[in-house]
Formats: C-alpha cells, structure tokens, sequence
C-alpha cells in the first residue's frame, strides 16, 4: 500500500505524535511491500523536514508557503488531498490532534474517502486495514474496515510508538501546490500555548484530582506532585463542573480520553464515565479513603488512606528518584 | 440570521454499555438516550446568536422515531423549529454527514452548529464533513465565538493551549464544554414544545463506505494490589512504580 503519512509541525517543531504517525506509515508499508511517503506542511519546513527518515519516511514531502505558517482547516486539507492524488496513495494517515481531526474529515471528503478516527491499532488484512477505535467514551472498542479507495485514519497519540530516530536524515521534496486567497476561508491568527505545559492527551504520567480533594487551592498539591514526577495535571468531570479547574484538564467520556503510561487518580471515586477515558493507562496508581470507591477496581496499585496524607510525603519521596 | 443545530440522541454518560448479540450494535435495553452532552453547547450558542442578533433557531436530527425526544429538548430550551431526517438504516459518518449536507442546502443557514463530538461513535468528524461538502469554512472544538459583520472569530482548543480562528459567514463551528452554561428548558418551553410540530424528511439511502466488523467490551482489568492503608505505604508504592512497573 501507498501511505501517506502527514506529520505535523507547530512553530517548526514536531511533537511526538509525528514520529508516532510516520514510524507506523512504514510499518504498514513493510507489511504490505509499499512505501511509506511522509507530508509537511508549513512556511519554512524544508530543512526541519529530513528528520523524519530517520523515523522510517522513505521519501518526504515538504509543502511550503508563507501563508502557510499557521494552521488554516480549508488550505492544509486542500493540500493533503492534491498531494494524495499526485501521489496515489491509498491510505492517508494523521495523528488526532486538535489539527489533525480538524483536517482529516475534510482531506477525507474532498477524496471520497471513508475516515476512521482515534484508531489505536491498525492491522494488516489481505488488500485492506482493519482499524480498531475506542467508542462510547472508551467503554466498548469497535474494529472498522473502509471500503473506499482511498482510506484516511487518524491515530491517537501515546498509543502507537515511535521508537528513537536513527538520526538518518531522509531528502526532502519540495512540491508545490497552487493556492488561492479562496482556500483561506478560515485560518489562525493567532495560538497561545501555555509555556511548558504538558498536554493530559499527550503526556506521558497524568496525575489527576477529584472532588475529595475539597476545594480548588487543593489541587496545589496534585500540581507539586506532577511537577516532581514530570506529568501533566487532570481533573474529574465533578471538578470541572465545580470550576476549579478548566475543561482541557477533564478525563472521561465528556473530557479526554488518555492512554498514559502512569495515570495517578486522587481522591477520584471512579465514575463509569471517568474510568472509561482512562482504563487503557499502562499502570493506574489509585489513592482514595474510601475503600469501596470502583477506583480501586481497575488500579494496579492502590493507597486506601486520605489524599491529604499521602500526597505530600509522596511527592517527596518521588523527587528523591527523579530529582526535580 | 439563520441558525441551524444538528444534534444527536445518544445514551446517557452514566450508562453501561453491553453488545448486543449481533456483535456490531449495543444492546439498547434499560440503556437512557439523552440529548448529546456537547450538542447542548451547540443549541445554547444559537439561542444565544438568535437572542442578540434576531432570526430563527432550527434543530435538525438523523435517525429514528426515538429522536424526536430530543428535538423536544431542543425546541423546550427554545428552538424555534424541529426537522428529523427519518432513517434507520445503519450510517457511516460520511453517509450521516451527506444526508445533513443535503438539507442544510436546501435551507442555507448562515451559521451551523454542530457539538464537537457525539458521545456514541466518538467520530468527530461529521461536523466538518458538512462544512467540506457545503463548501463552507469550519471550526471545530469552539470555546469562544464572537460574530461581527459577516465574520466571526473563534477560540478553538488545541492541546495546551488556544488557537484563535478568523472564517468568513456562513461557516460551521462545532461546540467544546465551556463554550457557554446551558440553560434549563423552563416549564414554559416544555409545554410549548409539547406542541411544536416536528417536520419529518426521508433523506437520500445511506451508502456507507465504513463497515463496522465487530464491536467489543474492551479487556476488563483486573484490581490490582492494595499497597498499604497510611504513610507507610508511600515508600513501597514508590519502589514498585520505580522497580516492577518502571514508570519512574
């Protein structure tokens, strides 16, 4: 098969979701006897773009216009579906990003494509790809076959891996797609990323609150910890509602689904909704002082004891390890 | 301005999923079907839009009879009228997003709300699908929306942090949590609602081009160890994450 993998870039660098995206393009490749051929999008890529060889691109494509140095939803998926038909590349694939889910239904219609999103494991069957992706918030799982020529899928972050880059840098294409003032019917102009801030979709350690906490200057607590163990800070559908802590940081079926490799649940009951977004963690660490709490139903390790006790001698005996 | 909502009937957040014995659908006993939790954002911003700029809120849904109960929930928060496009045959999200794109021609809003997601397929594509299909600008997971002058600019969340959208009118825009606080239909709406009628249009057959193979319970964890029930039980923790888990 022809894979087409994108890899995004924001302000010129990747995140790991690219590597992730491109290592399975090749790996799909080498199963079927294709080629796994790599797409950046960007104003000045070019150079960043080689990289990615050594994340198993056997060519890369860099697509490059000022105008496109912020994300616009109408222009990149114009230019993923004229690079896809140059190509003839039957399957497209993107990481489910908040760019990546933006684009992909688009890239999808404008190519007559059937679209699977969030997969978290695609498999080779015969001339096709059996998709399998997470639905009802993560309570039941659903595997997918797309009957159209061309088939795009999105992949979730943190679920397929990238391996380390091999430091081989792969030569870059440049192509060049045509556009108009009329393919910027939207566009960004303008991001604000809070610096240093790990994201709870793509972090690798979450540690998440609930409403056992109390009150919302608690959650200072559960920020120290992160901090030391290097995680990003989650919050229970109760906590948000209460406003103590913004959406971005919900985890559950009405928030983020997360796949961690270490999800750390304070003081969360363990509402069905909630455990659905997180059960696919690698190891699940649960500290509550209810020994009932279904919490403790799916945690690997747990603490029946108060959060306000353990935590902080957690955290501190967690920086003697990681020395933060 | 014309405003169009299409929502979804979808079960509760609370609910149990079990499958059903054909292996590809859930079993819908004893299973509560709630308006979609995001699409509550999505008709409370076309309240809001209608209420400051004038016009006409419709609400528009795909599938079986059942939906009509939640067209009744948005016609009881305040949606002018109700339009179910009456189909029971299994759809993909393009096949889904084709028969809203048909009739959302034909009405031509200025805007589309959509909420980012429905809570059952979990897909959150088909939103923006209608907006490729109708040649329209989009902007998914909206936090913020501001509309000015035949344009809009749009707070949409990306992983941690925001991205500041500008698209031209008419365009569709898909609603994340936070976008507003939704109101509770009043009485007053819910007796009104009772007597809305609701339009019912036969859209063109599906023709999926995503098969579903199987659908499953997804492998049950089992409990784990109970590492300790006060302080003691810090260092231990420590040691297995560090030593027999190696996440730290």
């Amino acid at each position: 098969m022809k894979i087409l993998a994108v890899a995004e870039q924001r302000d010129n660098k990747f995140k790991k979701s690219a590597y992730e995206v491109v290592r399975t393009a090749r790996t799909i490749a080498d199963q079927t006897g294709g080629e796994a051929v790599v797409l950046i999008i960007g104003s000045q890529v070019q150079s960043m773009a080689g990289e990615l060889g050594g994340y198993g691109a056997q060519r890369i494509l860099a697509v490059q216009n000022l105008k496109l140095e912020k994300y616009s939803s109408t222009a990149y998926s114009k230019v993923i579906a004229e690079v896809v038909k140059k190509e003839q590349s039957s399957v497209v694939l993107l990481s489910a990003t908040s760019m990546g889910k933006d684009c992909a239904p688009r890239v999808a219609v404008k190519l007559d494509a059937g679209i699977g999103s969030e997969c978290i494991a695609l498999k080779v069957e015969g001339e096709n790809i059996i998709a399998t992706r997470p639905v009802y918030g993560g309570k039941a799982l659903t595997d997918i076959k797309i009957n159209s020529a061309v088939k795009v899928f999105t992949i979730r972050p943190n679920v397929f891996t990238a391996g380390t880059g091999s430091g081989d840098a792969g030569s870059v294409e440049v192509v060049d797609i045509p556009l108009a003032e009329s393919d910027f019917t939207s566009f960004a102009v303008e991001t604000t990323q809070a610096s240093g801030k790990l994201d709870v979709a793509e972090a690798d350690i979450v540690v998440s609150g609930g409403r056992g906490l109390k009150a919302a200057e608690n959650f200072k607590m559960i920020e120290d910890l992160a901090s030391a163990i290097g995680g990003a800070v989650g919050a229970s559908r109760a906590v948000v509602d209460a406003g103590w802590r913004p959406h971005s940081e919900q985890v559950g079926q009405t928030g983020k689904t997360v796949s961690p490799t270490l999800y750390v649940a304070i003081a969360i009951s363990g509402a069905i909704q909630h455990v659905a977004g997180m059960s696919s963690s690698k190891y699940i660490v649960a500290i509550n002082k209810d020994k009932n709490a279904p919490i403790f139903q799916t945690a690997d390790y747990g603490i029946i004891a108060d959060a306000f006790e353990i935590i902080p001698a957690l955290t501190q005996e967690i920086k003697k390890i990681t020395g933060k | 301005m014309k405003l169009a909502v299409c929502i979804n009937h979808v079960p509760d957040t609370a609910a149990k999923i079990n499958i059903a014995v054909d292996g590809i659908n859930i079993d819908k006993t004893s299973v509560t079907f709630v308006l979609n939790p995001y699409d509550e954002y999505a008709v409370e911003e076309c309240l809001r839009l209608k209420e400051k700029n004038g016009g006409e809120v419709v609400a528009v849904s795909l599938g079986c009879d059942a939906n009509k109960e939640t067209l009744r929930k948005a016609l009881a928060m305040g949606a002018d009228k109700a339009v179910l496009l009456k189909d029971d045959s299994p759809r993909d999200s393009s096949s889904v997003a084709q028969a809203l794109a048909d009739y959302l021609k034909e009405i031509s809003p200025d805007v589309i709300f959509f909420g980012k997601q429905s809570v059952d397929s979990d897909s959150a594509v088909v939103g923006t699908m209608v907006a490729e299909m109708l040649g329209l600008p989009s902007v998914s997971v909206a936090v913020k929306l501001e509309i000015s002058n035949g344009s809009a600019v749009v707070e949409r969340e990306i992983e941690g942090g925001k991205e500041k959208v500008q698209t031209s009118l008419p365009a569709v825009f898909t609603a994340q949590k936070g976008l507003n606080e939704p109101r509770y239909p009043s009485l007053k709406g819910i007796m009104a609602a009772k007597s809305k009628p609701i339009e019912e249009i036969i859209p063109a057959a599906a023709q999926p081009k995503v098969e579903i193979i199987a659908l499953r319970k997804p492998p049950s964890k089992n409990a784990g160890k109970i590492v300790g029930t006060d302080l003691s039980a810090v260092p231990e923790l420590v040691r297995l994450l560090h030593e027999e888990a190696k996440v730290i």
